[in-house]
């Protein structure tokens, strides 16, 4: 494809845009397409990126932390514990470990158990709370050691919970990056649709020019350019629908849950502006593909 | 200018034209008669390429239409003038913009000034602003001709030009058409009308072919 061809298209021929006919319910189909696949789009896309988000969060805050928890008979427990904190202390990779108080633990199981739970009575094992630095330790050596000095100690550093929570959000971000390739691909179909059936009503003009001469460029570049300008100006309103929907959605505070931070942040909120140029790029391609092909078989 | 060569063409399984050799010199007049569906408008559209012939070999101003892509078609129907039988406008612009169509798809842009001489040279420039559908026949096949020469072409063809027009419409526009072929233009007329035939002669020598049997002839002393 040329790339005057899109030059020309951007700067337009009042004269040339004049020979087709105005037409009735392929500029509505048009715009409305665009408008209603953009303003999905607006949603795939902050699917997408609060996916990513939420990737990155769970990925960062599970990564760097684990947990060492201490079951032994209640003599042993203090002992084991010291051990445990003595072995980490001279662990590389290790930036902080402390074990949580006895009112921490109690806070963590207060949801299940109640607030009048009987902590002493119990045998609740004691947890370690572990943080590493960004060089990482070795989980495998430090299990061993652990085994050495402190029997009872088993760490979990998080890895069974953080790979299907990564892999749930990585799949999530995908899905919205695929449902944005769809979007794209099924507005391209449509305007080609539209482009076909305005072509096919406008079979005796495209005759009448091509009589006197015109080139099928020429030609093409009328219903193109047209079909890019409602396809970009249907997609600029659904993209401001679009923004105006996710602006709208309740915020983390009010709602939480997993859809929690579902929306744009900072920078994000300019990723819905490249759509119009993306659906005028689409409609651009599809209605030159289409309008060449269609003149081939009218005239 | 245009030359057949043993041209044929076949349509529906059926030979409409066949071994049909002739050449249009520069400047020449000539009249193509026959009866109706002999294939006058057939032979029309293959001088400006609109359909290809079966067999055989037709050259537009030197070049063989087989070898000519779409848009080799183009510019050389911006050589040519074609007055078509059902005018062929574009009936949402007005007159001034369907006259001025060749200049325009050929990236030109006629100038004002141009466009009214020619409305005023076929008697039309108070109707600049007219609609095709408003006009009537005889200023619609005006219309047409007008539009043929706004690009001064080399070649004019007309596919009965009068077909629809009283006969003082139809001198006049034989009238034009002579003033045109004095200007150095070849024309090329399909028309059934024989009167029309018998004026043009007391006006320019012009050679009349006659299709009868699928062939091209030359016609008789009668015409």
């Amino acid at each position: 494809m040329k790339l005057t061809a899109l030059t020309d298209m951007l700067r337009g021929d009042a004269q040339a845009d004049r020979v087709v006919p105005p037409s009735g319910h392929t500029a509505w189909l048009t715009s409305f397409t665009a408008a209603a696949m953009t303003f999905l789009a607006v949603f795939a896309l902050a699917l997408s990126l609060a996916a990513g988000r939420m990737a990155d969060r769970w990925g960062d805050a599970l990564a760097r932390s684990a947990t060492i928890r201490i079951s032994a008979p209640t003599g042993q427990i203090d002992q084991q514990t010291r051990a445990v904190l003595d072995v980490l202390a001279t662990t590389p990779g290790i930036s902080s470990a402390r074990a949580m108080d006895d009112a921490e633990q109690r806070a963590l199981l207060e949801p299940w158990f109640g607030p009048d739970l009987p902590l002493d009575a119990l045998p609740i094992p004691r947890l370690i709370e572990v943080t590493e630095d960004s060089a990482g330790y070795d989980s495998e050596g430090l299990r061993q050691r652990l085994a050495a000095e402190a029997p009872g100690a088993v760490l979990d550093d998080h890895t069974r919970w953080r790979k299907p929570l990564a892999v749930a959000a990585g799949r999530l971000r995908l899905l919205g990056l695929t449902s944005i390739l769809l979007i794209g691909g099924a507005m391209a179909a449509m305007i080609t649709l539209a482009a076909n059936a305005s072509l096919a009503a406008n079979a005796q003009v495209i005759r009448v020019l091509r009589l006197v001469g015109a080139r099928d460029a020429f030609i093409a570049r009328a219903f193109v350019r047209r079909f890019t300008l409602r396809a970009t100006a249907g997609s600029a309103a659904g993209a401001l629908a679009g923004l105006v929907g996710v602006a709208l959605l309740p915020s983390a505070d009010m709602a939480g849950g997993f859809l929690t931070g579902l929306g744009f942040q900072g920078a994000g909120w300019l990723w819905p502006f490249l759509l119009p140029p993306l659906a005028a790029m689409v409609a651009f391609i599809a209605t030159r593909f289409a309008a060449f092909r269609k003149l081939k078989e009218l005239t | 200018m245009i030359a057949f060569e043993n041209v044929a063409y076949s349509y529906g399984g059926g030979e409409l034209l066949s071994d049909v050799s002739l050449r249009l010199a520069p400047g020449s007049f000539h009249f193509l008669t026959g009866p109706s569906g002999a294939g006058k408008s057939t032979f029309l559209k293959l001088c400006y390429a609109e359909l290809q012939p079966t067999a055989g070999r037709i050259t537009l101003f030197d070049h063989d239409v087989r070898s000519l892509n779409r848009d080799d078609v183009a510019r050389t129907r911006r050589r040519m003038g074609v007055v078509h039988q059902d005018c062929q406008f574009l009936d949402h612009l007005p007159l001034s913009a369907n006259v001025t169509l060749p200049a325009m798809v050929a990236g030109r842009g006629a100038e004002a000034a141009d466009m009214k001489d020619l409305l005023n040279w076929v008697g039309l420039a108070k109707l600049a602003g007219a609609l095709p559908p408003q006009l009537s026949g005889g200023e619609r096949q005006r219309a047409a001709l007008a539009r043929a020469v706004i690009m001064s072409p080399d070649v004019v063809l007309a596919d009965e030009p009068t077909g629809n027009l009283d006969w003082e419409m139809s001198l006049r526009l034989l009238t034009l058409l002579v003033e045109l072929n004095k200007m150095g233009k070849t024309i090329l007329i399909a028309t059934h009308d024989l009167n029309l035939i018998r004026a043009a002669k007391q006006q320019v020598p012009a050679r009349v072919l006659r299709i009868a049997k699928r062939r091209v002839q030359l016609a008789g002393a009668d015409l």
